[in-house]
């Protein structure tokens, strides 16, 4: 879980009750940006998703004396959220405001994945090892990180919500069940798709250098140039080589 | 264990929640299949940079948000 940096959650829920303007202002900071790219999940719109943050706030605000802390209180936070967008996005969508991520997105031809016949379609194209001297080498390039959020946002809409909860938020799964009112089953279909979908997209940003498609993107440090990355020659062959001896076939799932 | 069977474990692999046995047959599989190993590594790695993305402040509107909150602990106070 995140470091709360006010101590414990009981204390932090103490203060906010008690009208402690610094530990309010201290969880807006945290939480605010965090919120826009849930509610962007929701709408197309960027006024309405931060109207949408805005509404949250104020039930936020209106609700801590009554909040009894049977969820941790960014899985309330994020709860309210939910049920705001999904009102307010539906009245908009009513207006012509398009609601975002259209599912159409699932197509691609990319064979999906499904618990005990886990096709993931990527196994045409076995993977190979990513060669990183240094594995934190993604996580510290911000052109690595821009290939992730770019994936990210690309996400057919109900991945690209359990992902960000999951992975980017830390929420745990039955939290994330709890707040976006999914199976258990289904949720863990919905992150491995998602997961699987922005693996690929790193995959292909180690090899071949793909970088997402916007051009406002650029600067950082890219894995090259850190010299973390030992080119598409290296190791991989090796792994490959020894695959297609041991299993005859081209690297397909066994 | 095939590939498919490794596959549903991943998940819970990656968090950590994977039983003894399961995991043990889980590392079994990735001692003949480098594929499944590099695939979940690359996963492992996908899950640790989106948990490094960042999101903007608050901007302007955080200021009104506290005025909100004061407000709202003095009325009823």
């Amino acid at each position: 879980m995140r470091v709360n940096p006010w101590g414990t959650e009981a204390e932090l829920l103490a203060r906010l009750r008690a009208g402690d303007e610094a530990a309010f202002a201290a969880l807006v900071d945290d939480l605010h940006g965090r919120l826009v790219g849930l509610a962007a999940t929701f709408t197309s719109s960027p006024p309405l998703a931060e109207d949408i943050v805005q509404e949250t706030w104020l039930g936020v605000i209106r609700g801590l004396r009554a909040f009894e802390g049977r969820s941790s209180l960014r899985t309330w936070i994020f709860s309210i959220l939910v049920r705001r967008a999904r009102t307010m996005a539906a009245r908009e969508a009513r207006r012509g405001v398009p609601i975002a991520g259209s599912e159409s997105r699932n197509g691609e031809g990319f064979v999906e994945w499904s618990p005990g016949n886990g096709r993931v379609g990527l196994w045409d194209e076995a993977p190979r090892p990513w060669a990183l001297e240094d594995p934190a080498a993604i996580h510290q390039s911000r052109e690595a990180l821009d290939v992730v959020r770019s994936a990210l946002d690309g996400l057919p809409l109900s991945q690209r919500q359990v992902v960000l909860l999951r992975d980017v938020e830390d929420v745990a799964a039955r939290d994330v069940c709890n707040i976006l009112d999914l199976s258990e089953t289904n949720q863990r279909v919905l992150l491995h798709r998602g997961r699987a979908r922005i693996r690929r997209a790193l995959d292909r940003y180690v090899r071949e250098g793909a970088r997402p498609p916007s051009p406002g993107r650029t600067g950082g440090t890219s894995l090259q140039t850190q010299q973390a990355f030992r080119g598409p020659e290296g190791a991989g062959n090796a792994e490959a080589a020894g695959l297609k001896g041991e299993s005859s076939a081209s690297g397909g799932p066994r | 264990m095939n590939c498919y069977e490794a596959i549903d474990l991943m998940g819970d692999a990656i968090e950590g929640t994977l039983a003894p046995d399961a995991r043990a047959g889980l590392d079994d599989h990735f001692a003949e299949c480098p594929p499944c190993r590099n695939y979940m590594d690359q996963l492992r790695l996908t899950c640790q940079a989106l948990g490094h993305l960042r999101e903007p402040g608050a901007g302007e509107r955080r200021h009104d948000l506290i005025a909100k909150f004061k407000q709202e602990f003095r009325d009823r106070t």
